[in-house]
C-alpha cells in the first residue's frame, strides 16, 4: 500500500530537476532532454491518478472513465514526439550555420 | 505451489532454455556453414569431429583465449556495455516465447515459458502484453548498436552503426504493422492466447487454422521486416566485409565480439520462434492420445523446435542464394513499399473482421 | 511491503537518472541517463497497473524518441560541453524559485498524507489494452484523430528543416 503522496512527490522531484536542467545547462540537446523530463514526470502523475480514481472515486457512469488518465498519457507522448522531431530538426539547420550547440553563442539578435 | 518451489522451477527452467538456447546458437553457426557451403558446392567443415560437428566448440574455445584487445581512445563505459545490452535485449525477447503447454513432472505442474504461470484449477496464463514487450525489447537492442559504434571512436564503426540503426529503426515499423493483422485475428496480445487462438476449429474440415492463410501478406511483410532488423542477407549491407571493413564491430575482439555475434543469432532464433508462434500455430500438431504423459507434454515442444528450424534453415537458404542490396533500396524498400503495404494489409483487415461481426 | 520496496527502488533509480542527467558535461551520457529515467518510470507505471502504457512507453519514448537524440547527438558530435553563464537572472532567481516550488509542492502532498489515502497493485484488468482501446477510440476519437494529423505536420516540418539548403 504506497500512499498517493509518495507518486506525488516522485513526479515533483523529477519535474523540478527538469526545471533545474533547462535553466542551468548551456547545451541545446541537454535542455531538450530537460523538457523531456518534465513531460515525463508529468505523465507518472497522471497514470498515478488514473489508478487513484479508479480505486476511490464513487460510481462513474462507465466503468473504464477512470482510464482516462492512461489515455492522456499516449496523448502526452505524441506531442512529445511530435515537438521532438521538429525541435531537432531546428537544432541541426542551426547547427549548420553557426557551428556550435551552446546556446549562448546563439546571439545574433542580441541588442 | 509455495514461494520456494516457485523460485526452483523458475530457476530450473531458466538454466534449461538458456543452455538450449546457447547450444541452439552454436550449432545454427555450424548449420549456416555447411550449408552455405553446400550451396556453393563444397564440404563446409569436416574436420574437427565427425562431419565437423565439434566445430562449434572449437570456435567457442577460440573466443574465450583470444586477446581482449580494448583501443586506446574508445569511450570505455559504453564500449563495454554495447554488447551487453544487445545480449540482454535477446535474451530478454526468449523469456516472453512459450514452447508448448504445461509440463508436469514429479507432482509439480509448470508452464513451458519462464513467464507462465499455471494456475490452481490447471488453467494457464501469460503476460497481457508479451508481443508488446518483444517489440520493447527490439527497440532497446537499436542502442546496442548505435552505441557500439559511437563509443569506438573509429569512422567506419560509426558509419556502420548510423547505418545499421537507421535501418533497424526503420524496419521495426513495419514489422509492428504486420504483425497487427495477426492481433485484430486473434484480439490479444499475449503469445500464448494468440497460440490458443489458432487451435480453432480448422477451415473447412482439413485447413489448420494457423493465421498464415489469412495473413500471407502480412507473413511475407514479417519476414523482410524481420530479416532487416536482425541484419542478415539481403539486408546485411551494415555488417558486410566487402562494404566497411566490419561494420559498427569493427574494434570488437573476442568475447565482445562473440558477444553480438551470439546476440544476433538469438535474435533469429527469436525471429523464428514469432514466426511460428504468430503465423504457424506454435506447437499444435498431431499428438496420439495413446502416449505416456511425459511425451504428451513434450511432443508439443518437438513440433516447435521443428517449425523453428524450417525457420532457421530458410534463413540460410536465403543468405546463400541471394545478394546484398544497396543501402538507399534498402530505404526505400522499408519505407515506400513495406510500410504502405501493411498499412493496406490492416485496413483490409480490419474491414473483414468488422464486416463478420 | 514488497510494493514499497519496489516503488523506493525504481523512484531511487529515477531521481539518480535525472540527477545525473544535471552532472554529466557530455550530452551522450545526459541521454543515456534519460534512457534510464524513461526505462526505471516504465517500471513504475506496472506497479501502478499501467502494463500498455508502460510497454508505450519503453517502445516509443525510450525505443524511438531517445533514439533519435542519441543519433542528432552522434551526428553532430559536438563533445563536451564548455562552461559559459549567459544569463546571470536566470539563475539567481530560478533556481532558488525552483527549490522552493519543489519544497512547497512536498509539503502539500505531506500535510494531505491521510486524506490522499494510498494505491494498492492492482490485481484486475484494469489498464488492459481492451479498455484504452474502448477508450481511445470512442471517448477520445476526435483528439486521436487530430494527433494524428499533428504527427503529420512535424514529419513534413522536420524532413524540410533538416533539408541542407542547395
Amino acid at each position: 500500500m504506497v500512499p498517493l503522496a509518495w507518486y506525488l512527490i516522485l513526479s515533483a522531484i523529477l519535474f523540478c530537476l527538469g526545471v533545474l536542467g533547462f535553466l542551468i545547462k548551456r547545451n541545446i540537446i541537454t535542455i531538450f532532454m530537460s523538457i523531456e523530463l518534465m513531460l515525463n514526470a508529468v505523465n507518472l502523475t497522471f497514470v498515478a491518478f488514473a489508478n487513484y480514481w479508479n480505486q476511490h472515486a464513487v460510481a462513474v457512469s462507465d466503468k473504464i472513465v477512470p482510464l482516462s488518465g492512461q489515455v492522456f498519457v499516449f496523448f502526452v507522448m505524441v506531442v512529445a514526439a511530435a515537438e521532438a522531431a521538429v525541435g531537432l530538426a531546428i537544432i541541426i539547420a542551426v547547427f549548420r550555420t553557426r557551428e556550435t550547440l551552446n546556446v549562448d553563442r546563439v546571439n545574433l539578435l542580441k541588442l | 505451489m509455495d514461494i520456494t518451489t516457485f523460485v526452483i522451477v523458475a530457476v530450473i527452467k531458466v538454466v534449461v532454455v538458456v543452455f538450449i538456447l546457447l547450444t541452439g546458437v552454436a550449432y545454427t553457426t555450424l548449420l549456416e556453414r555447411k550449408l552455405v557451403a553446400r550451396i556453393q558446392n563444397r564440404w563446409g567443415p569436416t574436420r574437427v569431429g565427425p562431419f565437423g560437428l565439434l566445430q562449434p566448440l572449437a570456435d567457442g574455445i577460440k573466443f574465450i583465449l583470444k586477446e581482449d584487445m580494448v583501443p586506446d581512445s574508445v569511450h570505455k563505459a559504453l564500449y563495454i556495455a554495447a554488447p551487453m545490452l544487445a545480449l540482454a535485449m535477446s535474451l530478454i525477447s526468449i523469456a516472453i516465447i512459450p514452447f508448448g503447454p504445461s509440463i508436469t513432472v514429479g507432482g509439480t505442474t509448470t508452464a513451458l515459458q519462464i513467464t507462465g504461470v499455471v494456475h490452481a484449477n490447471g488453467g494457464l496464463s501469460d503476460i497481457n502484453i508479451g508481443l508488446l514487450i518483444i517489440l520493447g525489447a527490439t527497440s532497446i537492442g537499436v542502442y546496442g548498436v548505435a552505441l557500439a559504434g559511437w563509443s569506438s571512436n573509429s569512422k567506419y564503426s560509426l558509419l556502420g552503426s548510423l547505418r545499421a540503426s537507421a535501418q533497424m529503426i526503420s524496419y521495426e515499423l513495419a514489422l509492428g504493422l504486420s504483425l497487427v493483422g495477426v492481433l485484430l485475428l486473434s484480439g490479444t496480445l499475449s503469445l500464448r492466447q494468440i497460440v490458443d487462438a489458432q487451435g480453432q476449429a480448422p477451415w473447412w474440415g482439413w485447413l489448420p487454422h494457423w493465421y498464415i492463410f489469412p495473413q500471407c501478406v502480412a507473413f511475407f511483410i514479417y519476414l523482410m521486416a524481420a530479416y532487416a532488423e536482425t541484419n542478415r542477407i539481403p539486408f546485411d549491407l551494415p555488417e558486410a566485409e566487402t562494404e566497411l571493413v566490419a561494420g559498427y564491430h569493427t574494434e570488437y575482439s573476442a568475447m565482445k565480439f562473440a558477444m553480438f555475434f551470439m546476440a544476433e543469432y538469438m535474435n533469429m532464433i527469436t525471429v523464428a520462434c514469432l514466426a511460428t508462434l504468430l503465423f504457424f500455430g506454435g506447437w499444435r500438431g498431431p499428438i496420439p492420445h495413446s502416449a505416456p504423459a511425459i511425451v504428451q507434454s513434450l511432443l508439443p515442444v518437438f513440433w516447435f523446435a521443428l517449425k523453428v528450424f524450417f525457420f532457421m534453415f530458410l534463413y540460410i537458404w536465403i543468405r546463400g542464394t541471394l545478394p546484398r542490396f544497396r543501402y538507399d533500396q534498402l530505404m526505400a524498400f522499408g519505407w515506400k513499399f513495406l510500410l504502405p503495404l501493411a498499412i493496406v494489409n490492416i485496413i483490409v483487415t480490419s474491414f473483414i473482421v468488422a464486416w463478420r461481426a | 511491503m514488497v510494493h514499497e520496496i519496489l516503488f523506493v527502488i525504481f523512484g531511487l533509480i529515477c531521481v539518480a537518472g535525472a540527477v545525473n542527467l544535471l552532472v554529466q558535461r557530455h550530452p551522450i551520457n545526459s541521454a543515456l541517463s534519460l534512457v534510464v529515467v524513461m526505462a526505471s518510470l516504465a517500471l513504475i507505471y506496472l506497479l501502478l497497473g499501467a502494463e500498455f502504457v508502460a510497454a508505450i512507453q519503453v517502445i516509443v519514448y525510450a525505443g524511438a524518441i531517445m533514439v533519435l537524440f542519441v543519433f542528432v547527438i552522434m551526428l553532430l558530435n559536438a563533445g563536451v560541453e564548455e562552461r559559459s553563464t549567459g544569463s546571470k537572472v536566470a539563475l539567481l532567481l530560478g533556481i532558488p524559485g525552483v527549490i522552493v516550488l519543489g519544497c512547497l509542492v512536498g509539503w502539500i502532498m505531506i500535510s494531505n498524507n491521510q486524506r490522499l489515502g494510498g494505491i494498492r497493485i492492482n490485481t484486475a484488468d484494469f489498464g488492459d489494452t481492451h479498455n484504452i482501446a474502448r477508450l481511445l477510440f470512442q471517448n477520445f476519437l476526435l483528439p486521436f484523430e487530430i494527433t494524428s494529423v499533428l504527427i503529420l505536420i512535424a514529419i513534413m516540418g522536420a524532413v524540410v528543416l533538416g533539408r541542407r539548403s542547395s
